[in-house]
């Protein structure tokens, strides 16, 4: 199997996707001629011409907007938000629109827009260029938020997420892009939206997460099993709406649990995630549920020293996990 | 439309002055301040561009080019008047006295780089697009409230105008009459897209129809006529006129920032025409009797002082403090954040 980046994961995935059904398109700005900023689409504009990549105005909530016209319409958009900090004016358009499309037209429209958003911090981005955004659409009925963690994963996903008849907010994290590499098939697979992955079985101590997390939680729980700790780590994949069943069985595999995001901890994904166990695994567990997080405050500074406080890592992440170990 | 909105210009690319009717309103003072500053924004643009290749700052939005622009419009403006900048804006502001080591510090990741000097009214640099245009609106709505004549300026690029809040910014300010000046920078690039592709209207200027308030195209690059077209509008708002529409048209001569590689989306001879603003006025002294080689060497010498001497102290400012990270969330922070910076501090400290 060839080995590739996440982010050329990406970009195979939009090409093939492209190339095998002529409705999907790509819009969002700099997508085109340049090839985007992180050069996610690069190759698209000379393969498939100025419409198929499709160049914008600056206007996030066209973008989103437009988007779902075309995909009432019957196309298949994949929108591009330059970073998911400038998702914001396209919010109206997500949330009141999108999502409810199906449900108010009493199944009459439909909307399969894919938004696909680089998020995460890590890389000097600042305030603007590194935020977590999920958070603001994981309570919003008729989305689906998928965060894949691997090249592998990113490419199934997308497709899935294409090929989906709802929206999907598809949120890549701009570190992961060429931090990593894997092994993916060469044939057409798709990967099924609302199920979590077991990325390590193990049996001492329960790992949920999602995103570059996952990479984070792998490393360290390679290390702590030199020491006898034994990881199971479960990859949310798709972060809303969250698949209940695989939280619970991991949960009650170890009876200690682990959440971790990069997001700010208040109202977190993995708040939610929580909820569930709370609500299913009282007696099952033998240490309180523990949430590793971003501190709450906004995302993220850029000076050295407190980028680094800020983000999420191996070592953090090692240490939380010995300590629920040795609870 | 660009029959209702031709480009004003006062001098040519050769520096000759085009109505000598204009000529009342220079003045020594004036070109002197002008060329000063453009130099002195060129000088710190150039050392940040440098400094970001050597990893002492982090990417930086070079505004290489758009000097007149920036510089005619800020010494246009009152001391007590707002300013609200975007990223790309820092000459502008060094021009209506933000601090030069702030500036750079702001540019190496710094938040101390946001705080302008004591009452001076610029706000931190508008980083999502077009956001800042109705704080414009916001704060001069506030000043005319007061009975103040003071004004506030919005600094927005090309790309800005297909934003939402360009088009609600432009309608709050001109149903309250605002004394607001929406000053555009028309570099002609939004990132990789090109203003034909960014609008379908033939100049920004002409948007101003819409709201049915004063809109004029100008040669950004020209800075007499930026400095005085701006001072224009400031006076009409001042004296209750409502705001205006400027359309300053330059060119971005470098990247969108340090990371950005033009060269996949502009040829070589794009821009190749556009004469530098600096050039154009130092034609214009050299034509008409303001050019003092000496003076004009020791200026230089004193600006490249000064930038290094503002390098220098941004460097030796205290490193950035890891408790910080928790301050100015809230005025008054929750106990749980207090409780939660405590526990961060504990696990630094094992």
């Amino acid at each position: 199997m060839p080995v590739m980046s996440y982010i050329q994961a990406v970009t195979s995935a939009l090409k093939e996707e492209m190339q095998r059904d002529e409705k999907v398109f790509v819009l969002g700005e700099d997508v085109g001629k340049k090839g985007g900023v992180f050069r996610a689409t690069d190759g698209l504009y000379d393969e498939f011409g100025e419409y198929r990549a499709l160049d914008t105005p600056l206007a996030e909530s066209a973008i989103a907007g437009v988007g779902i016209g075309a995909a009432m319409y019957g196309m298949r958009p994949v929108a591009e938000m330059q970073f998911a900090d400038f998702i914001m004016p396209a919010v109206n358009q997500i949330i009141s629109e999108a999502a409810r499309i199906r449900y108010r037209s009493n199944n009459d429209w439909n909307c399969p827009i894919t938004i696909r958003a680089p998020y995460g911090g890590g890389v000097h981005g600042a305030l603007y260029h590194s935020q977590s955004v999920e958070a603001v659409f994981a309570n919003q009925p008729g989305l689906k938020i998928v965060m894949p963690s691997t090249p592998y994963d990113a490419k199934g996903l997308l497709k899935a997420a294409i090929r989906d008849n709802d929206p999907v907010l598809f949120f890549e994290h701009k570190r992961a892009y060429r931090l990593l590499k894997g092994e993916v098939p060469e044939d057409d697979y798709v990967l099924p939206i609302g199920k979590a992955d077991v990325k390590r079985e193990g049996s001492d101590i329960t790992i949920i997460t999602y995103g570059l997390c996952v990479h984070f939680a792998l490393q360290a729980a390679e290390k702590l099993a030199e020491e006898g700790i034994d990881a199971h780590i479960l990859d949310l994949r798709t972060v809303y709406p969250l698949d209940q069943e695989a939280i619970i069985e991991a949960a009650k595999k170890t009876g200690k649990v682990l959440l971790i995001t990069e997001d700010n901890k208040e109202g977190s994904i993995i708040s939610e995630v929580a909820a569930i166990i709370s609500e299913h695994c009282l007696f099952d567990l033998d240490a309180p549920i523990q949430r590793l997080a971003g501190p709450d405050v906004p995302a993220m500074p850029y000076a050295p020293t407190m980028e680094k406080y800020f983000m999420m890592n191996p070592d953090k992440v090692e240490k939380a996990m010995r300590e629920l170990a040795e609870f | 439309m660009t029959g209702h909105f031709p480009m004003r210009q006062i001098i040519d690319d050769h520096g000759n002055l085009l109505d000598e009717s204009y000529k009342k309103d220079l003045n020594e003072e004036l070109v002197h301040r002008l060329y000063f500053h453009m130099y002195r924004i060129r000088t710190f643009d150039l050392k940040a561009k440098s400094l970001q290749r050597q990893g002492r700052i982090g990417t930086y939005p070079p505004f290489e080019g758009q000097e007149a622009a920036q510089v005619g419009s800020a010494l246009a403006l009152g001391d007590d008047d707002w300013m609200f900048p975007t990223y790309r804006d820092h000459g502008a502001m060094l021009t209506f006295g933000a601090n030069m080591m702030r500036t750079f510090l702001y540019w190496n990741g710094r938040v101390e780089g946001c705080v302008p000097p004591e009452g001076k009214k610029i706000f931190p640099a508008a980083v999502p697009i077009a956001t800042q245009l109705p704080h414009a609106a916001g704060a001069a709505w506030a000043e005319k409230k007061k009975g103040t004549k003071n004004i506030s300026i919005a600094y927005f690029g090309d790309g800005a105008t297909s934003e939402g809040d360009f088009h609600e910014g432009m309608n709050f300010a001109s149903v309250f009459q605002t004394p607001t000046i929406f000053f555009n920078q028309n570099n002609q690039y939004a990132i990789s897209v090109p203003i034909d592709r960014q609008m379908n209207s033939e100049t920004i200027a002409q948007k101003s129809v819409s709201y049915g308030i004063p809109g004029v195209r100008i040669d950004g690059n020209d800075c007499f006529v930026v400095y005085l077209e701006t001072k224009k509008a400031i006076e009409r708002a001042r004296n209750g006129g409502g705001p205006t529409l400027i359309e300053a048209v330059t060119w971005r001569t470098g990247a969108h920032t340090t990371a950005d590689d033009p060269t996949k989306y502009r040829n070589k001879e794009q821009g190749a025409d556009v004469v530098d603003p600096i050039v154009r006025l130092e034609r214009f002294m050299k034509n008409n009797g303001y050019w003092d080689e000496k003076k004009t060497n020791s200026i230089h010498e004193e600006l490249k002082v000064e930038v290094e001497q503002a390098v220098e102290a941004m460097e030796s400012y205290p490193k950035a403090n890891v408790e910080d990270l928790f301050d100015h969330v809230y005025a008054n922070p929750p106990e749980q954040l207090l409780r939660q910076k405590e526990l961060y501090m504990e696990q630094l400290r094992r």
